[in-house]
């Protein structure tokens, strides 16, 4: 059994039955199991659903989030991903199910789980009419905390705005704006991260910068981040765990390393002569790594590192390459399992 | 709680749509006392000369008190625009910039958002009518002076001895308090219902114009449903300036005419702020935010 474990229990045996410490020691493997998912889960989510007028939004979600986890949080647009996300913040009221925040019930606990979670829900919006400077303090003043000069500076700094502290936001651009919210739900240094499509609206360099900010506060200040999106590259690139959700109902929760193998990379070749390119694989050792053929390109499942000796090997059987793209097992998966392909093509960038 | 309240009452003092009211009501006040100055003794001549052909007056008629009074009654009228410009806006300004879900996010309680913010709009409330009274009281006091006041009501005229009036103002700014809190109360419960603040801004004034229109013309069938318009008891602060009088028919010094109903229309405006903020909180608990 795991140390950590074991400390784990000892230190809270107190809160466990006899009964439950008992059945536990019985097996070390279920003991193990068991652990983990008591002492990591932040977010357990049990059987959400969420009705609207006519409309079922969110249905039957169950899901759980580790303690460290940058959990990648995707659908598509109408998914039911803000959804869920606003019934975590308590801003919409489950129809039915459950939800435990640090092991506490949302709605029992509501004010010691928000004291550890920070957010930023869709927009950023802050009071336009004020600096910087004044909603970072006026929001720390809010989540408990002694608004000092150099906390809201050191603030205004990390996410890169300090030189504009005293500036009303509404002088900010878009990804200004992005970043002041991140700064406001960061300020109160919470335990868990909620960023809700924290990449709408801005251009490549705000992207990077917010992807650079999510895995900081990940491995160097070890967050626990939940970050939804619609888009799968943005995703992939941060999330060590993911869920997948369409028409409110979970696809898959898994591990992302798990889903990103480099062993199962798909590679889309087109040739200006694909007839001729397919002929010369088929005839090669690449036949057996070839998939399922679409009409305008070529499909192989191969290992990652085996695309540059592809490339060679094209060329050598003289075939007039236009463009050879991997793209990610997940990508394929993405496609294969959120039900209306046409609005799939616009997450898979 | 304190600090919720701090927290409301600097947004408020922080945007420049609050100082409009403030603006408005010097502007109105300062034109009409600057009339008053100019032409006032013609105003008065014009308003009360038929008592004047039948009375002769001494001293100052044209005095602070009777201007304050003049004052009340055009301001009164147009107040609840300038309170519902604030009250309206607390929670569909929030749905509207998109502020209110990050507020909720942070852990304090719906109840506790919500009285910050109606407190918050009844102190602004409370301000403007110290505004109103310095300007509309004290100053005309000084720019007109004192003497006793005069009032012409609908069958007879009052008189109030000079030392008789200040306290009655206390009491009726104090009533138009109530009145001005009912009309932030109505303001405050329709903004629950929009995400944008032109819609309870609009709606609380047209609810304030329709019923006082119903409260104020003596039809019969108007009559019948004025008692059940709080409308009908937002005007009741003139009772202040009725007093009794004895076999003389002189004013009995510190007395009311009618402090029955005084109380009583005191109360029902209470009722009303306390069944809108209640209905308020009641509908905002339950409410999924969604903006």
């Amino acid at each position: 059994m795991d140390n950590n474990c074991k400390t784990f229990l000892i230190s809270n045996a107190e809160s466990l039955s006899c009964i439950q410490i008992s059945s536990l020691y019985i097996n070390s493997t279920i003991l193990a199991a068991q652990c983990y998912t008591c002492m990591q889960s932040v977010i357990k989510v049990s059987n959400l659903t969420k009705h609207f007028k006519g409309l079922t939004a969110v249905n039957d979600l169950s899901f759980s989030v580790n303690q460290g986890d940058v959990y990648g949080f995707l659908g598509q647009n109408g998914a039911g991903k803000s959804t869920t996300i606003r019934m975590l913040l308590t801003l919409i009221a489950p129809t039915s199910g459950e939800i435990e925040l640090f092991g506490m019930n949302i709605k029992t606990h509501r004010s010691e789980i928000l004291r550890q979670v920070g957010a930023v829900v869709e927009k950023p919006d802050v009071y336009k009419y004020l600096s910087a400077y004044e909603n970072v303090a006026l929001f720390a003043k809010l989540s408990g905390v002694k608004v000092t000069d150099k906390l809201v500076m050191d603030q205004l700094a990390m996410v890169g705005l300090a030189s504009r502290a005293k500036d009303t936001v509404k002088t900010f651009s878009q990804g200004m704006k992005q970043r002041l919210g991140i700064g406001i739900a960061l300020v109160h240094n919470p335990q868990l991260i909620i960023l809700d499509e924290p990449t709408n609206g801005l251009d490549p360099q705000g992207i990077a910068d917010i992807r650079n900010l999510i895995l900081s506060l990940s491995k160097e200040m070890g967050k626990t981040i939940v970050v939804s999106s619609h888009l799968l590259s943005e995703i992939e690139q941060v999330a060590s765990r993911l869920l997948i959700i369409d028409k409110g109902k979970k696809l898959v929760e898994g591990n992302a390393h798990e889903l990103f193998d480099p062993a199962q990379t798909i590679v889309e070749i087109e040739t200006i002569d694909n007839a001729f390119t397919l002929q010369q694989l088929q005839q090669s050792h690449w036949q057996s790594m070839l998939q399922p053929q679409r009409s305008h390109s070529i499909l192989l499942k191969l290992h990652r590192e085996q695309i540059p000796s592809l490339h060679k090997n094209l060329v050598e059987m003289d075939v007039q390459v236009i463009s050879l793209q991997p793209r990610h097992n997940l990508e394929d998966f993405f496609l294969q399992i959120t039900s209306n392909n046409q609005h799939v093509q616009a997450f898979t960038n | 709680m304190y600090k919720l309240l701090q927290i409301e009452l600097y947004k408020i003092f922080r945007r420049p749509r609050t100082y409009i009211a403030f603006l408005a009501i010097t502007a109105l006040v300062g034109v009409i006392q600057l009339g008053l100055v100019k032409n006032g003794d013609d105003y008065v001549n014009f308003v009360m000369g038929n008592v004047m052909q039948s009375f002769s007056f001494d001293g100052k008629l044209l005095n602070g008190y009777l201007v304050c009074y003049i004052l009340l009654q055009l301001l009164l009228v147009h107040v609840p625009l300038l309170i519902a410009l604030v009250a309206a806006d607390m929670i569909s300004g929030e749905a509207n910039m998109g502020t209110l879900r990050l507020m909720l996010t942070k852990p304090i309680s719906r109840t506790q958002f919500l009285l910050a913010k109606f407190t918050a709009s009844a102190i602004y409330t409370f301000m403007l009518l110290v505004w109103i009274a310095f300007l509309a009281l004290f100053v005309s006091m000084f720019l007109f002076g004192v003497d006793d006041m005069v009032i012409q009501k609908t069958n007879y005229l009052v008189q109030l001895p000079v030392g008789d009036v200040f306290w009655r103002y206390v009491g009726a700014f104090g009533f138009a308090l109530l009145s001005m809190l009912s009309v932030a109360a109505l303001g405050f419960f329709l903004s629950n219902f929009a995400e944008n603040s032109i819609g309870p801004i609009v709606a609380t004034m047209s609810v304030i114009i329709f019923f006082t229109i119903l409260s104020t013309m003596s039809i019969p069938l108007f009559q019948k449903i004025q008692p059940f318009l709080f409308t009908t008891y937002m005007v009741n602060w003139k009772e202040f300036f009725d007093p009794k009088v004895n076999a003389d028919n002189a004013v009995i010094v510190g007395s009311l005419q009618h402090p029955d109903r005084i109380i009583q229309s005191a109360l029902i405006l209470v009722l009303h702020i306390v069944g809108f903020v209640g209905a308020t909180m009641v509908l905002f608990k339950r409410k999924d935010i969604l903006s």
